[in-house]
C-alpha cells in the first residue's frame, strides 16, 4: 500500500502545486477562465437553439470547428519530433523536454475532443460512439477510427507523462523497460492519429480538394512544423521563468529539423497545386477558390497567400544557420510557421473541401461570433489544461519538489504509518 | 390493327369511366369488361375525361349537320372558336383534319376510322408513335396511383392542347432560401 | 447530480415504474438528466435517452418506442400521426428515373415533398434540389444555378435538373457514419435513425449529391401543416440536430404508392418502380431509353437514373 499512498500525496500534492503561485500565474488563470466562461456561455447557447448559431450551413457543413480539430490533431501528433531524436538516438538534450511535448499533445487531444464535441449537434447522444457501450460503426467508419487512435493516443501519453513525473516525485529512477517500448510506440501512434485523420477527409470521393493521396503526407508535414513551433517559444519562456534548463543546441536542432519538414511541406502543397492547376480538370475550381477566388469570391484568397507566403519565409529563416541561431529571427520564424500551418489546415482545408458545394453552389463562410467564442473558451481550457501540468511538472522535474522536499513545515504530507 | 366500331369502344369507355375515381387511388380499379371488350386499350389504361371547355360539347349540339352544314374551306373562324390557335405541325393543318365533318363529337384517323375524344390518344399517335408507345408503358406522360398496382393516365390532351400543344410555361414555385437567410427564428425556439 | 426526475412537459415520457427507487433507475435519470442539460431542453425522457439504435430494438421495442413518440407529436401537434414501421417488400428494389429532356424546372416536385415528408418550414430544408443548367454547357455544376426565379420556366437556353438522394447501391454516406446511424434497407432504400444519428455530419461531406440536410435549428412545422400518415425511417417529424434526406417516400412507396415528387409532376417526368419487375416503367426506361448515372465515376452506383425521353 505504499504505492497507492504515494500516489495519493502525489496528487494532493500536484493540486497543491497548482493551486498556489504568484500573482502572474493567478492573472494568467483567470484570464484563461474569463475565456473559458465566455465560451461556455457561448456553447449553452448553442446547445439552446442548435447549431444554427454558427455559419455552418448544409453547403459548408464543417468549418471553424472542425478546422481547429484538424489543426489540433496536428499539434498533438508533433510531439513525436521531440521523441524521435530522444529515444532512437539517444540524444541527450532533448530528453528531458520530450515530456513537455507530451504534455502539448495532451493539451492538443483535449482540445480536439472539445473541438468534436461542440460540433456534434446531438452531445447528448455522445454515448453512441464510445465503443461497446454504443455502436461504433468500426471498421467502416474513418471516424470511428479516429475516436478510437486518439484516445489511445490521449491514454498513452497521460499514462506517460504521469508515470514520469511520478517516478520524480517519488525520487526513483523510471523504468526503462516500461517507458521505452510505450514512448516508441507513441512514435507510430503519432503518425497514427495524423494519418487516421487525413484519411478522415481523403476518403471522401464526393470532395475532390481532399480527395488526394498525398493528402496524409502533406498532414504530417505540416503537423512536424506547426507543433515544434509551438513548443520553441514555450521552451524558451520556461527556460526565463523556471530553472528547467534546455540548452540552446536543443532548441537549434528542432528548428534544424522544422526547416526541413517545412520545405517538404511546401514541396507537397506545390505538388498538389500543380497537379489541379495545370491539368485543369473540373477539379480545379476548389484550389481556384482557394487561390483565386471563383466567381467573384474572393474571401479564403488573402488568407491562401497569407499562409502560402509565411511557410516560406519560415523555411528560408530556419534553413540559414545564421537566422536559424538568432533568437530574434528564430521566434519570427515560430510565429510565421504557426500562421502558415493554422492557416492551411483550418480554414485552407475545410473551407475549399466544401467549396463550391457538391452542386456547385457557393457559399461564403465566416465564422459566427458563437464560433469564436466557443473556439477561445477550447483553446483557453487547452491552455489551462498545458499551464497546470507544467506548474506542477517543472518543480517536478527539477527535483524541486518531491515527496520530501519542496514544501514549507507546515504543508509536510502526513506522516506515513 | 382492327379498330373496334364506335359504339363497342364508347361502351367500353363508359365501364371505364364507371367510377370515375381518378383523384382517388385506391378505388381505381379496371373493370374486367372493359378489358374483354376494349383491345385497342393496353391492360388496365384509364384515362380520365377530356379537358373540355365547359359546355363545348357535345359538339353536335351547334353541329348538328343540319341548321349548320360543314364548310370544308380553309379560313380563319370570325365567329366562333375565335380562341383557338391553331399551331401544330405545318400550316397546312386544318380542323376537320382530326375533327369529323359527319359526326363532330367524333373525332378521325387518316383512314377516316372514327375514333371518341376520349381515345384522341390513338389519333395524336398517328404522327407521334413513339410517343404513343411510350405512354402506353408509362414513361411518356403523367402517371399516377399504385407503382405495385392500378395506375391513372392521363390522355395526351390532359397536359398538351391538341390545338397548340407546345406544353405551357409555368410560373416555378419559390426558389430554396440562401444559406445566408436560414437564421435562428427570433424570439429563440419552443 | 440530482435525483429527481428529468421532467418531460410533453406526454410522452411515462413515469418509471420505481419500485424502491432502484440503482438503475436512478442512475437512469441521473444521465437523462445530465443528457438533458445538454440538449439546452428540458425534454428529454430517460427512455428517449437510452433508446438504442433501431436496428438492435426487438420488435417490442420498436412499438413501444413508437408509441412514445406517436404520444410526443399528439402532445406537440394536436392530432393524431401514425408512426408505422412497414418493413421492405420482399422482392422489390426501388428505382427511379428523371427525365432531363421534360423537366421544366417548376419545382411543384420540391414542395410536395416539403409538405409530405414534414420538413422544417422554418429553418428551411428543403430534400429536392433543381439546378438550372446551360444547354451550352450540358451536365456541369460550375454553371448551375439553384436559386433561378423567373416569370416563367423553362427559360430558354436551359435545361433542368433536380437533385435528390440517389439511394446509392454503394452509399458514401452510410459507410462514414461512425454510429451506424444510417443505413440501406432491402428495398434499396438509405434510411436515418433520427433517434441515433448524433449530427457529426460527416454523412453530408461523404454525399456527392447534396442529398442530406441538418436541422441547424429546432424545426417548425405548422400543426395543421403536419402530414400524419408517417414512417419511423421516414417522415416522421425529426428532432434538432439530426441529419435528414429523401427516403423516396418510404411511407407511401412501402405501400404500393408513388412518391409524392413522381404524383405531383406536371410533366410527367418522374419515373418510379421496382428494379426487379421486368414489366415496370422504371426497366422499360433503363432498357429503352439513353440513361446515365449523375457522377458515375464516384462509383455510388445510384438507383435513381436520369434520362432523355426523346
Amino acid at each position: 500500500m505504499f504505492t497507492l499512498k504515494n500516489f495519493s500525496g502525489f496528487f494532493s500534492d500536484t493540486f497543491r502545486l497548482i493551486t498556489k503561485g504568484g500573482r502572474i500565474y493567478y492573472a494568467w488563470v483567470g484570464f484563461l477562465l474569463l475565456l473559458i466562461a465566455i465560451g461556455a456561455g457561448a456553447y449553452l447557447g448553442q446547445l439552446k437553439d442548435g447549431l444554427i448559431v454558427t455559419r455552418m450551413r448544409d453547403q459548408v457543413s464543417w468549418g471553424f470547428y472542425i478546422g481547429n480539430f484538424t489543426f489540433l490533431v496536428g499539434v498533438a501528433a508533433a510531439a513525436i519530433m521531440l521523441v524521435i531524436p530522444a529515444y532512437i538516438y539517444d540524444w541527450e538534450p532533448i530528453k528531458e523536454i520530450t515530456i513537455l511535448g507530451e504534455m502539448l499533445a495532451i493539451s492538443a487531444l483535449i482540445m480536439c475532443l472539445g473541438f468534436v464535441m461542440v460540433d456534434i449537434g446531438r452531445p447528448d447522444r455522445f454515448w453512441h460512439i464510445i465503443p461497446l457501450v454504443g455502436r461504433l460503426n468500426w471498421p467502416q467508419s474513418m471516424l470511428a477510427w479516429d475516436v478510437i487512435v486518439l484516445n489511445l493516443y490521449l491514454l498513452l501519453n497521460w499514462f506517460v507523462v504521469t508515470y514520469l513525473l511520478f517516478c520524480a516525485y517519488t525520487e526513483r529512477h523510471y523504468v526503462k523497460k516500461l517507458v521505452l517500448p510505450l514512448v516508441l510506440l507513441s512514435i507510430p501512434m503519432a503518425v497514427s492519429i495524423h494519418t487516421v485523420t487525413a484519411y478522415l477527409y481523403n476518403g471522401l470521393a464526393a470532395r475532390p480538394f481532399w480527395n488526394s493521396a498525398i493528402l496524409a503526407p502533406r498532414f504530417l508535414a505540416s503537423a512536424f512544423c506547426s507543433g515544434p513551433a509551438i513548443l520553441l517559444i514555450l521552451l524558451q519562456v520556461l527556460r526565463k521563468t523556471t530553472k528547467l534548463s534546455i540548452k540552446d543546441e536543443a532548441i537549434f536542432k528542432i528548428a534544424e529539423l522544422m526547416a526541413y519538414t517545412m520545405g517538404f511541406n511546401l514541396f507537397l502543397t506545390a505538388a498538389e497545386a500543380f497537379k489541379e492547376l495545370y491539368s485543369g480538370t473540373e477539379h480545379m475550381v476548389y484550389f481556384q477558390y482557394l487561390l483565386f477566388g471563383l466567381k467573384g469570391h474572393t474571401t479564403l484568397v488573402p488568407y491562401a497567400w497569407a499562409s502560402i507566403l509565411c511557410g516560406l519565409a519560415a523555411f528560408i529563416l530556419f534553413l540559414v544557420p545564421r537566422t536559424r541561431t538568432n533568437w530574434v529571427t528564430l521566434n519570427i520564424g515560430c510565429v510565421l510557421i504557426y500562421a502558415s500551418v493554422y492557416i492551411e489546415k483550418g480554414m485552407g482545408l475545410i473551407i475549399p473541401g466544401l467549396t463550391p458545394d457538391v452542386l456547385g453552389d457557393i457559399y461564403v463562410y465566416r465564422p459566427s461570433f458563437t464560433e469564436i467564442a466557443v473556439a477561445a473558451g477550447i483553446f483557453a481550457i487547452g491552455f489551462l489544461v498545458f499551464t497546470l501540468m507544467l506548474k506542477a511538472a517543472v518543480p517536478m522535474m527539477l527535483g524541486e519538489f518531491t515527496i520530501t522536499k519542496g514544501r514549507t513545515p507546515k504543508e509536510a504530507p502526513p506522516q506515513q504509518a | 390493327m382492327r379498330l373496334p366500331t364506335l359504339s363497342t369502344l364508347a361502351a367500353g369507355l363508359l365501364v371505364l369511366l364507371g367510377p370515375a375515381a381518378f383523384a382517388d387511388p385506391p378505388a381505381a380499379r379496371t373493370a374486367p369488361a372493359a378489358q374483354a371488350q376494349d383491345t385497342a386499350m393496353p391492360e388496365g389504361i384509364q384515362v380520365p375525361k377530356p379537358p373540355f371547355s365547359d359546355g363545348i360539347f357535345p359538339c353536335t349540339s351547334c353541329h348538328d349537320g343540319k341548321s349548320m352544314k360543314p364548310n370544308f374551306k380553309h379560313r380563319e373562324l370570325k365567329d366562333m372558336h375565335t380562341d383557338i390557335v391553331l399551331n401544330h405541325g405545318p400550316a397546312s393543318r386544318w380542323c376537320l383534319d382530326c375533327h369529323d365533318a359527319n359526326n363532330r363529337d367524333s373525332l378521325h384517323l387518316a383512314s377516316g376510322e372514327k375514333v371518341a375524344f376520349t381515345s384522341s390518344y390513338l389519333l395524336c399517335g398517328q404522327c407521334h408513335g413513339d410517343k404513343l408507345r411510350d405512354w402506353r408503358v408509362g414513361v411518356h406522360g403523367k402517371r399516377t396511383g399504385s407503382w405495385n398496382g392500378p395506375k391513372q393516365y392521363l390522355l395526351c390532351v390532359n397536359c398538351h392542347n391538341p390545338h397548340t400543344p407546345r406544353f405551357q410555361a409555368l410560373k416555378p414555385l419559390p426558389p430554396p432560401a440562401h444559406p445566408e437567410q436560414i437564421q435562428a427564428r427570433k424570439g429563440g425556439v419552443r | 447530480m440530482t435525483d429527481h426526475k428529468p421532467e418531460c412537459p410533453l406526454g410522452g415520457c411515462e413515469p418509471s415504474a420505481s419500485v424502491g427507487g432502484s440503482r438503475r433507475e436512478f442512475l437512469g435519470a441521473a444521465t437523462a438528466a445530465m443528457a438533458t442539460a445538454l440538449t439546452g431542453c428540458g425534454t428529454l425522457s430517460k427512455e428517449e435517452f437510452l433508446q438504442r439504435n433501431f436496428k438492435e430494438l426487438s420488435k417490442d421495442e420498436v412499438l413501444s418506442v413508437i408509441d412514445r413518440l406517436e404520444k410526443e407529436y399528439k402532445a406537440k401537434y394536436g392530432k393524431e400521426v401514425k408512426v408505422a414501421n412497414t418493413p421492405p417488400i420482399p422482392g422489390v428494389i426501388f428505382g427511379y428515373a428523371l427525365d432531363l429532356s421534360r423537366c421544366i424546372g417548376c419545382r411543384r416536385c420540391v414542395h410536395a415533398c416539403v409538405k409530405e415528408n414534414n420538413q422544417s418550414r422554418d429553418p428551411e430544408v428543403q430534400w429536392i434540389r433543381v439546378l438550372q443548367m446551360d444547354k451550352e454547357e450540358g451536365v456541369n455544376l460550375q454553371h448551375a444555378d439553384q436559386y433561378y426565379n423567373p416569370e416563367e420556366v423553362p427559360q430558354e437556353g436551359h435545361f433542368y435538373m433536380p437533385v435528390q438522394c440517389q439511394q446509392c447501391k454503394k452509399p458514401p454516406c452510410t459507410k462514414v457514419c461512425p454510429v451506424g446511424a444510417t443505413w440501406r434497407d432491402k428495398d434499396g432504400i438509405v434510411v436515418v435513425d433520427y433517434n441515433w444519428c448524433i449530427g457529426c455530419r460527416y454523412c453530408m461531406a461523404a454525399c456527392p449529391y447534396g442529398a442530406r440536410h441538418f436541422n441547424w435549428g429546432e424545426p417548425h412545422l405548422p400543426a395543421d401543416e403536419v402530414n400524419p400518415k408517417t414512417h419511423y425511417l421516414g417522415n416522421r417529424p425529426r428532432p434538432k440536430g439530426v441529419v435528414e434526406k429523401c427516403t423516396f417516400c418510404i411511407q407511401r412507396t412501402r405501400n404500393g404508392q408513388y412518391p409524392a415528387c413522381v404524383e405531383i409532376c406536371p410533366t410527367g417526368s418522374r419515373k418510379f418502380g421496382n428494379l426487379l419487375d421486368k414489366d415496370s416503367e422504371i426497366r422499360y426506361v433503363l432498357e429503352n431509353k439513353r440513361v446515365f448515372k449523375f457522377k458515375e465515376d464516384l462509383n455510388t452506383q445510384p438507383n435513381f437514373f436520369y434520362f432523355y425521353g426523346v
